[in-house]
Parts: structure tokens; C-alpha cells; sequence
């Protein structure tokens, strides 16, 4: 079995894209020949596709969508780059009031195929401009549809499913991902969005992580099995269609939840995910809904207080224990 | 007209300290002792010290991500930056910030934003509280010629243009933004020909002079403190290193990089020092010692000072 890196995935899958279809570019700051994408995602492709299919643009992060938003209202399919999550707040007029209402506002006549793709997350200490988890603010934007890939195996078809998709998609990748490896097959393949993955099965408790917080999930399920607690860990891949169905479903076997996301607390992905089980599954629970998150600050810089204000495998184990 | 002796030598120092101060955390990164990323002012010294001996301590300064050069020559204190860039709890920011976000504002440094180009609007309102307040304040806002091209930019060189704000539009040009090199995302040569978009004065000067730079800025202090409003000037300097700590910069052309070598500014003001007897060779000499002695002593207090407790984080959040 073939195991390639987060990084490469992402790269077959634009490459892939864009040998499929001609209307397929990607646009970005550093994106090209000279760097590659800060985190490398892109590299080689303009010298395989050429500068005007990758095209290196000036630091303009609202232009990028809203130029993306041009093309893609027009005929294109435009795969941009926002270098770090926290910079799509520069550009936050052509993602929510632009690309995300275009379509429903002009009565359907449009549709706004375009991809968003940006690293968010923590844990490698650069601090609050660089480092924050925002999934939530597009997931409460209609007209949008977010992706949260945490393998390389979700990360290659989802985008691939993204960048055939006519929607605006927020397509949000983590920076600790990026060097994972796993399985990816050398074929041809997509997946659908709205279709959850149950990473581990388990019978005590269900935990419904996302990102890099899928990883710590599946660690403190691993310690937890020697100590004879079967945990299962659900992965909604997309907060954006949300697959209701395979999280209530955990949640009715399993009858208690633990959401893990790193996002922080207030308003975040977990109080969406809590919302849907409390409103669809309450009579199955047999303890409160619990939720792990980062804590409501900033990212901050210094080691000692990153570690503490997001979720690690302690922090999941301890909730788990609290409610088994 | 000559600055006096001692701000030339206060310049010099200045330049050394930044100098010798980002050679220092080049190396602590080299250890494994600094967390995260840097992205080092070395080559640009005499862009911020050219600007800053024309401050007083109430004036302001914004900052950026190479922002170490700033807060040094606006007054900062080597021993709490380096304790931030190391993230230890008696930095500036309590750990907080670290490289990219460092700030003092008991000396007017408003902060460092990693945020490209968000901090013009900022040194715009920081003006903007100045005329308010009517006070004869001044703002020197920096940034590169990468920022040049975000709508902070426009919008925030444009209020303060119409409001005829005291700031300094400071931008640092060393032809690169990342790997993008200036001739990819602008027509233009200059940076400062935008100024003629806002009715204000743009000047281009010899970032790697630094008394051209003291000269360019002290006109712009002049103006902005009589309250005829903003200038923009554009400081042609280039980073010796790479953009961050783990750029090889290849993208930049050998003979490109030499040539700004031996532009290198340091060397350079200080023959002119020695020519115009300010100092002499000895006298550089020592001064480069002590500054040598200082940031060693920046140094072991950065290593010898405790990591914040982990709770710490929890605060601060509001006021
Ligand atoms: C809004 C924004 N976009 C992108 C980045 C990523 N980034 C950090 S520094 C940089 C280049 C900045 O170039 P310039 O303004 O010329 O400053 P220099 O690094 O050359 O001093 C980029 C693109 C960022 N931090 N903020
Ligand atoms: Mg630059």
C-alpha cells in the first residue's frame, strides 16, 4: 500500500484537477516557481502548469478571492491559497457577503465554483497571527461549505470533490498535517461531502474530532483501550454539509459524547456539533455532552502556554474518564 | 544639515546593537533555543535608526514581522526582547508574542503586527488620536514594499493624507516580499511614486544610508509636527538573510546579493565616521565591544528567566 504524505495529497489532487480540467488554476502569494506555497503544498506545479495557471499574486488577500470570485462566476475553477488561516480575515468580505451569497441573491443564475484552501491550528509557536482555528466563522456563512480533512486519504478526495463542486468552499487544512503520511491509493478516486468516517470503532463513548484533534483523539483512544475503555472516534470530514446521521448514529450506541476540536469554546464547531446531538439524540445520552477545546484566547507564543490552551490527549482522557 | 556628534554616535550604536543583537538570535535559533520562526532585520539597520533619532519618546512607531530593528531603535530594552523572542515571562509580552508581536508601550512602540500591512491604518489612527489630542506627537509607521500592495495601504495612507495626519509612512524596500520579487507584483519602480495617488510628498532615499535616511525623515517629523500632514518615504535596502530562519533565498541572484554586500550599512557609516573624526577607529571599536558586552548580558537574562507558568495564558485576555 502506497503511504504519501498530507502535503503530496493535496498536491496530486490540484495536479490531478488540473490536468482534468483546463478551467482549474490556482492563485496565491508564494504559490509559484520561487517558494512553492509557504508549506510547500504546491510545489513543482508551476513549473509543470506554468506561471499563468499558478499565479503568484501581490499580498492582497482580498483581491486574491475577490479575483477568484471573477473568474469563477465566469467560468473558471480557481483553487486559491490563503497563506495562514488567521489572513482569511483580510479577505472575509469576498468569502461571506461575495462568493458565499452571489449565487442565492442573483436567484440562483450563478454558481461561484471556487476552492479556499488554508492551514489553520497551533503547535508550532507562531503565535496569534498565525495560529488560530476559524472553521466555525464559515460554517455560520450560508452559501458556503467547509472541509476539514485530517488524512491524507480524506485530503486528496475531498479536494478533489471540492474543486469539482460548484460552491464556494473553505477547504481548511492544519499545519501539523502537512508532514503526516497514510495510504493513499495510486487510483483514481473522490469523496462525497456529508459523509462522516469513523476513524476507530468503540462502544463506551463517542469522540467527534476534527483536524489535527483527530489524531490526539485516536492516542487517547489507544491509551484508553489498554486501560479497557472502547472509545469511538467520528470524523464529520465536512462541517459543511454535517453528516447528522453517522454522529447520532455513535452517539445512540455509545450514549455519551466527547467533541474534540481546536477551535475555541464559544460559538465554536463543538457548540454547533453539541447543538445537533442535544437536539437529535438527548434521549440516547447517558451523561452530558462533553467538549474539549482550545481555550477562549489567542494563540499565544511562548511554549508553555500554546501547550496549555489547546486540547492534548490529557485533556481528552480526563474528559472521557469524566463522564464513563 | 549634520546631525550633532553625539546623535551620530548614538546612530552608530544603534546600528551595532541591531546588528550584533539578530547575529545573536541567528544563533540561539541555530541551539534550538528559539521557539517558532524569525525573520531578522541584518542589512536594514539604518531604515529604522535613521528614522527613530529623529523621535522623541512620545513619538510612536508600528512595527511588523521583522520587527526586532524597531523596538531597538526606538529605546527598547535588549534584555526584555530577547526574553520575549525566547519566550520567557520577563519579555515584553510575558511570552505572549514572541518575534513577530513585539511591543513597549512606555517608550511609544505600539506593537508589532505579523499581519501584513495592518499596521498602517493603526500608525494612521495613532495620528489621527494625536491631532484629537492635540498634542505635537508623531507617528513612523514601517513596513515592506510586500505590504505596499494591501488595501491597509491605500486606505490608510489616504485618511491620513486627507486628515493631514502626523505619520511617517516608513517603507522598508528590499525587493522581496517572501520569494516574490517587487518586479512581479507592481509596474512601478517606486514605491513612493503612490504618493502622488494621496496628494502627499514620496521620497525614495538610500535605506542603506543611514544619514540619508535621518535627512528624508527629519523633513517628514518636521511637516508632520507643523500638522501639514503625512509623508511617504521609501527606504531601498535589502535583507542579507533569508526571509524567515529557514529560507536559503535562492531566488535571489548571486551577484545580486554580493553587490548588496557591499552596500552593507554599517561598515559604511562608520568610515564616514572615522573620515569625518566623529570617532576613531579605536573609539568604534569600543563602542562595538560594549554593545558585544551588552547583548551578552541580554542574552543570559533571556536564558536565566523562567518560561511563564502555563496558566498564565488565561490572562490578559480582557481589560
Ligand atoms: C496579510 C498577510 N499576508 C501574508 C502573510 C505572510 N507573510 C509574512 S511576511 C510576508 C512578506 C512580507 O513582505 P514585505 O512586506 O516586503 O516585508 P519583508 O518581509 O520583506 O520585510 C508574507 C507574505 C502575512 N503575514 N500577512
Ligand atoms: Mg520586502
Amino acid at each position: 500500500m502506497r503511504e504519501i504524505s498530507y502535503r503530496d495529497a493535496l498536491r496530486e489532487a490540484l495536479r490531478e484537477e488540473m490536468i482534468r480540467d483546463p478551467t482549474v488554476f490556482l492563485i496565491g502569494e508564494d504559490i509559484g516557481r520561487y517558494w512553492g506555497g509557504a508549506f510547500k503544498v504546491t510545489k513543482g506545479l508551476a513549473e509543470e502548469f506554468g506561471d499563468e495557471r499558478v499565479r503568484d499574486t501581490p499580498i492582497s488577500e482580498n483581491a486574491i478571492i475577490g479575483v477568484a470570485v471573477g473568474a469563477a462566476i465566469t467560468g473558471m475553477r480557481p483553487v486559491a491559497e490563503i497563506m495562514f488561516g488567521d489572513l482569511t480575515a483580510l479577505a472575509m468580505d469576498q468569502i461571506a457577503n461575495q462568493a458565499a451569497k452571489i449565487r442565492y441573491m442573483f436567484g440562483g443564475q450563478a454558481k461561484v465554483p471556487l476552492v479556499i484552501r488554508t492551514p489553520f491550528g497551533g503547535g508550532v509557536n507562531i503565535a496569534a497571527h498565525h495560529s488560530q482555528s476559524l472553521e466555525a466563522w464559515f460554517m455560520h456563512v450560508p452559501g458556503l461549505q467547509v472541509v476539514v480533512a485530517s488524512t491524507p486519504y480524506d485530503a486528496k478526495g475531498l479536494l478533489k470533490t471540492a474543486i469539482r463542486n460548484d460552491n464556494p468552499v473553505v477547504f481548511c487544512e492544519h499545519k501539523l498535517l502537512y508532514p503526516l503520511t497514510g495510504h493513499v491509493p495510486e487510483e483514481e478516486y473522490t469523496i462525497p461531502f456529508g459523509v462522516a468516517d469513523v476513524k476507530r470503532e468503540g462502544t463506551d463513548v463517542t469522540v467527534v474530532a476534527t483536524l489535527y484533534m483527530v489524531h490526539k483523539a485516536l492516542a487517547a483512544a489507544e491509551t484508553l483501550a489498554k486501560e479497557g475503555i472502547s472509545v469511538e472516534v467520528v470524523d464529520p470530514r465536512t462541517l459543511v454539509p454535517l453528516d447528522k446521521e453517522t454522529i447520532t448514529e455513535s452517539v445512540r450506541k455509545t450514549g455519551r459524547v466527547v467533541i474534540v476540536t481546536e477551535d475555541c469554546k464559544t460559538a465554536g464547531v463543538s457548540a454547533e456539533l453539541a447543538a445537533l446531538i442535544a437536539e437529535e439524540a438527548l434521549d440516547y445520552l447517558d451523561a452530558p455532552i462533553k467538549r474539549v477545546t482550545t481555550f477562549d484566547v489567542p494563540i499565544p507564543f511562548s511554549p508553555p502556554l500554546e501547550n496549555f490552551v489547546i486540547p492534548d490527549e490529557k485533556r481528552i482522557i480526563k474528559a472521557i474518564k469524566e463522564i464513563i | 544639515m549634520l546631525p550633532s556628534s553625539d546623535k551620530l554616535v548614538w546612530m552608530f550604536r544603534k546600528m551595532l546593537e541591531i546588528r550584533h543583537f539578530e547575529e545573536k538570535v541567528y544563533e540561539l535559533y541555530g541551539q534550538n533555543l528559539v521557539p517558532g520562526t524569525i525573520h531578522l532585520y541584518v542589512g536594514e539597520e539604518a531604515v529604522a535608526v535613521g528614522v527613530c533619532a529623529n523621535l522623541r519618546k512620545d513619538d510612536y512607531i508600528t512595527s511588523t514581522h521583522r520587527g526586532h530593528g524597531h523596538c531597538i531603535a526606538k529605546g527598547g530594552d535588549l534584555k526584555r526582547i530577547m526574553a520575549e523572542i525566547l519566550g520567557k515571562r520577563t519579555g515584553y509580552c510575558k511570552g505572549k508574542g514572541g518575534s513577530m508581536h513585539i511591543a513597549d508601550f512606555s517608550i511609544g512602540m505600539l506593537g508589532a503586527t505579523a499581519v501584513v500591512g495592518a499596521g498602517i491604518p493603526i500608525a494612521a489612527g495613532a495620528g489621527l488620536s494625536i491631532k484629537l489630542r492635540g498634542t505635537d506627537q508623531v507617528v513612523a509607521c514601517f513596513f515592506g514594499d510586500g505590504a505596499s500592495n494591501q488595501g491597509t495601504f491605500h486606505e490608510g495612507i489616504n485618511m491620513a493624507a486627507i486628515w493631514k495626519l502626523p505619520v511617517l509612512f516608513v517603507c522598508e524596500n528590499n525587493l522581496y516580499a517572501m520569494g516574490t520579487r517587487q518586479s512581479m507584483v507592481m509596474l512601478i519602480e517606486n514605491v513612493a511614486d503612490r504618493a502622488a495617488a494621496y496628494g502627499i510628498p514620496g521620497v525614495v532615499v538610500d535605506g542603506n544610508d543611514v544619514l540619508a535616511v535621518y535627512e528624508a525623515a527629519k523633513q517628514a517629523v518636521e511637516r508632520a509636527r507643523k500638522g501639514e500632514g503625512p509623508t511617504l518615504i521609501e527606504c531601498k535596502t535589502y535583507r542579507h538573510k533569508g526571509h524567515s530562519r529557514f529560507d536559503p533565498a535562492t531566488y535571489r541572484p548571486k551577484e545580486e546579493v554580493e553587490e548588496w554586500l557591499k552596500k552593507d550599512p554599517i561598515p559604511r557609516f562608520r568610515n564616514k565616521l572615522v573620515e569625518m573624526g566623529v570617532l576613531t577607529e579605536n573609539e568604534a571599536k569600543g563602542i562595538e565591544e560594549e554593545v558585544l558586552a551588552e547583548i551578552e548580558e541580554a542574552v543570559k537574562f533571556a536564558l536565566e528567566s523562567p518560561y511563564p507558568k502555563p496558566e498564565e495564558a488565561l490572562e490578559d485576555v480582557y481589560a
